[in-house]
């Protein structure tokens, strides 16, 4: 008995010992790097306010929402808004669009920035090499408001597109905004043309930290020039290729929503739709706070976890990682 | 070294691909210079393949300058694209710094909080109920302020603060200079090429933004000039800009404003990129690398 409460005593006196010397260091420190803390505090302030802000708002989801309660008024009503979205009839309907148009981003658009890049490093002409860049750099920086009114414009009936087609093949002209059909092919399509140039740039710069004796080492062994780009740049890049993966990976469940936005309309929904434009509708237009919230959860829980995962998945195969 | 023939015609291969893709990248911002400088009647007429102005004219250009909601919107975006990259340039490069210091206590938990954020977020309901009850609707700070630091940038800024020698901040230190005299006299002049990137970042963002404006804006004196290329170009009413035409001909010239607007709204942001372009090369290759 005795000795318990001599032990616990002990214990007792080293806890608050750790807890007196901590205090001391956070003392010591805040002294020392008050105007460091005076500094970031602004920044601070910003994620909380507007980044934690609506990550504490998001009970809303698991309430009925209404305005005149605020958020701590309104009832709790569980997991109801979930349920309701996985029984809805746009539930498959939106997964299944946000998640072909990622995969195919993934597929065509992702690939389309390392196979540029691929080809100008091989270019030899800096001039030339530094033209195409210039060009293909710059739809980068025209709002996706423009990309999209072009885009309108140009797939028109009476557009470009269907002139030139129609003037090559013969091909009547085609309405393609206002075909779903259509839809995904000019998303990706303009996707590409916009950014693929950009996307290209974090590639050549890797390529030009590949050290240059392993091309001179495979010129020796006989390798051309298809060979060394296979063997030597491609591997080269690698870590670089697995980052942005992950990273897009992790945006996998967010695919331009801003750009559908611009581009769908009622006849396209079957194929243009997708959760975070079903978010903005429910939410923005029809004020359907608390369910829309719930939505925008489910989107943003599943992105997380495939980050995740992604993550793991590259920490197993190889040494790069993000975190 | 003489090149074999597999190699030359790689090369040829090579450069027709490329040259292909700068003309379909470059074609389609060339065909709306040409439309907007030509005649209405003719770009409404013509088909295909435009090489060059047809009947040269500015009259879109006068019918868009003499617009007033474009005067306006146009003064807006300039104002959002000022203030908000300022804002987002002093933050940033505070916060940058601060985390760059070493032997900050709290540094690797503040680090954690911003870089969390990257992966997950609340999402646009809540912010716009945020944004709603801060009573930020309907003024231009709820374009300014829910965008005041990204994180990304952050991390980009403070990779580059670190990279600077620390010899250099003890010297100013041991002379009586203070943190803030060490940012603003010594780490920022230095770091001026990853300054300009994230102006440049910061300010295109600003500049082409067009969605927290459509949700927390309903004061068209408050519209930036996006807003109103959205409904010129997507919502295709070009009624605002064609008043005071008759109706007949008001259908060709509203094609040729909608392009000499695209001009009006995209050149600006265009003109600065090539200037800008060995800066924002750096900074995407740090970014990319070390975020």
């Amino acid at each position: 008995m005795e000795k318990e409460t001599a032990l616990q005593l002990k214990h007792k006196s080293s806890l608050s010992k750790k807890v007196a010397s901590f205090i001391d260091r956070v003392k010591k420190d805040f002294k020392r790097n008050k105007m460091i803390y005076l500094m970031v505090s602004p920044v601070v302030l910003y994620y909380i306010i507007f980044q934690y802000g609506p990550m504490y708002g998001l009970q809303i989801a698991f309430k009925d929402y209404s305005p005149a309660l605020g958020f701590l008024g309104s009832p709790w009503v569980g997991f109801e808004h979930f349920k309701e979205f996985f029984n809805s009839f746009f539930f498959w309907r939106l997964l299944r669009n946000t998640i072909l148009l990622s995969f195919y981003s993934l597929l065509f658009a992702f690939p389309a920035g390392i196979i540029l890049a691929l080809l100008l490093n091989e270019v030899r002409s800096r001039i030339f090499k530094r033209t195409v860049q210039t060009v293909t750099y710059m739809p980068h920086f025209v709002s996706l408001v423009v990309i999209v009114g072009i885009l309108y414009d140009f797939t028109a009936r009476d557009g470009v597109v269907n002139d030139i087609l129609g003037f090559l093949f013969g091909i009547e002209p085609i309405a393609f905004m206002q075909q779903a059909e259509w839809f995904r092919t000019l998303f990706i399509g303009s996707d590409i043309w916009q950014n693929v140039g950009w996307s290209s740039i974090i590639f050549l710069a890797a390529m030009s930290n590949i050290d240059p004796s392993l091309y001179e080492a495979a010129k020796m062994d006989g390798a051309g020039r298809f060979k060394q780009m296979f063997h030597i740049t491609l591997p080269g890049i690698m870590p670089t290729v697995v980052i942005l993966l992950i990273l897009l990976i992790g945006k996998f469940m967010t695919v331009g929503e801003e750009k559908i936005l611009l581009m769908y309309n009622p006849t396209t929904y079957e194929t243009a739709d997708v959760i975070g434009t079903y978010v903005y509708r429910k939410g923005i237009l029809e004020s359907n706070f608390s369910y829309s919230a719930a939505v925008g959860l489910f989107k943003a829980l599943i992105a997380f976890t495939l980050l995740v995962i992604a993550n793991g998945i590259a920490r197993k195969v190889g040494d790069t990682k993000l975190w | 070294m003489r090149k074999t023939l597999r190699e030359r015609l790689f090369d040829y291969g090579n450069i027709i691909i490329l040259t292909l893709l700068s003309l379909v990248t470059l074609y389609p911002l060339l065909y709306i210079l040409f439309a907007s400088l030509s005649d209405p009647a003719y770009v409404a007429q013509t088909r295909g393949i435009m090489l060059a102005p047809k009947d040269f004219t500015i009259e879109a250009y006068k019918m868009v300058f003499n617009n007033p909601m474009i005067g306006i919107s146009y003064l807006n975006t300039l104002i959002y694209v000022v203030a908000g990259t300022a804002l987002n340039i002093i933050l940033t490069s505070l916060g940058a710094y601060a985390l760059s210091r070493k032997n900050v206590m709290w540094s690797n938990l503040i680090m954690f909080m911003i870089v969390f954020t990257m992966f997950f977020e609340g999402g646009l309901i809540p912010l716009y109920l945020l944004v709603n009850e801060l009573n930020l609707i309907d003024t231009r700070w709820a374009l300014i302020l829910p965008t005041a630091v990204s994180a990304f940038n952050l991390i980009i800024m403070r990779t580059a603060f670190q990279g600077i020698p620390d010899s250099l901040e003890e010297s100013a230190r041991i002379d009586g200079a203070n943190d803030f005299t060490i940012l603003f006299r010594i780490v920022l002049p230095l770091s001026l090429p990853v300054v300009a990137v994230m102006v440049l970042f910061y300010g295109v963002f600003h500049w082409n933004s067009w969605f927290h404006a459509m949700i927390f804006l309903q004061d068209r004196e408050l519209f930036p000039v996006q807003l109103i290329l959205r409904e010129i170009l997507i919502a295709n009413d070009t009624s605002s800009m064609t008043s005071g035409v008759s109706a007949v001909d008001a259908m060709p010239i509203g094609e040729t404003v909608k392009y000499a607007t695209i001009i009006v709204a995209t050149v600006p942001i265009l003109c600065l990129y090539p200037f800008l372009q060995k800066y924002f090369v750096k900074g995407v290759m740090i970014g990319g690398i070390k975020g």
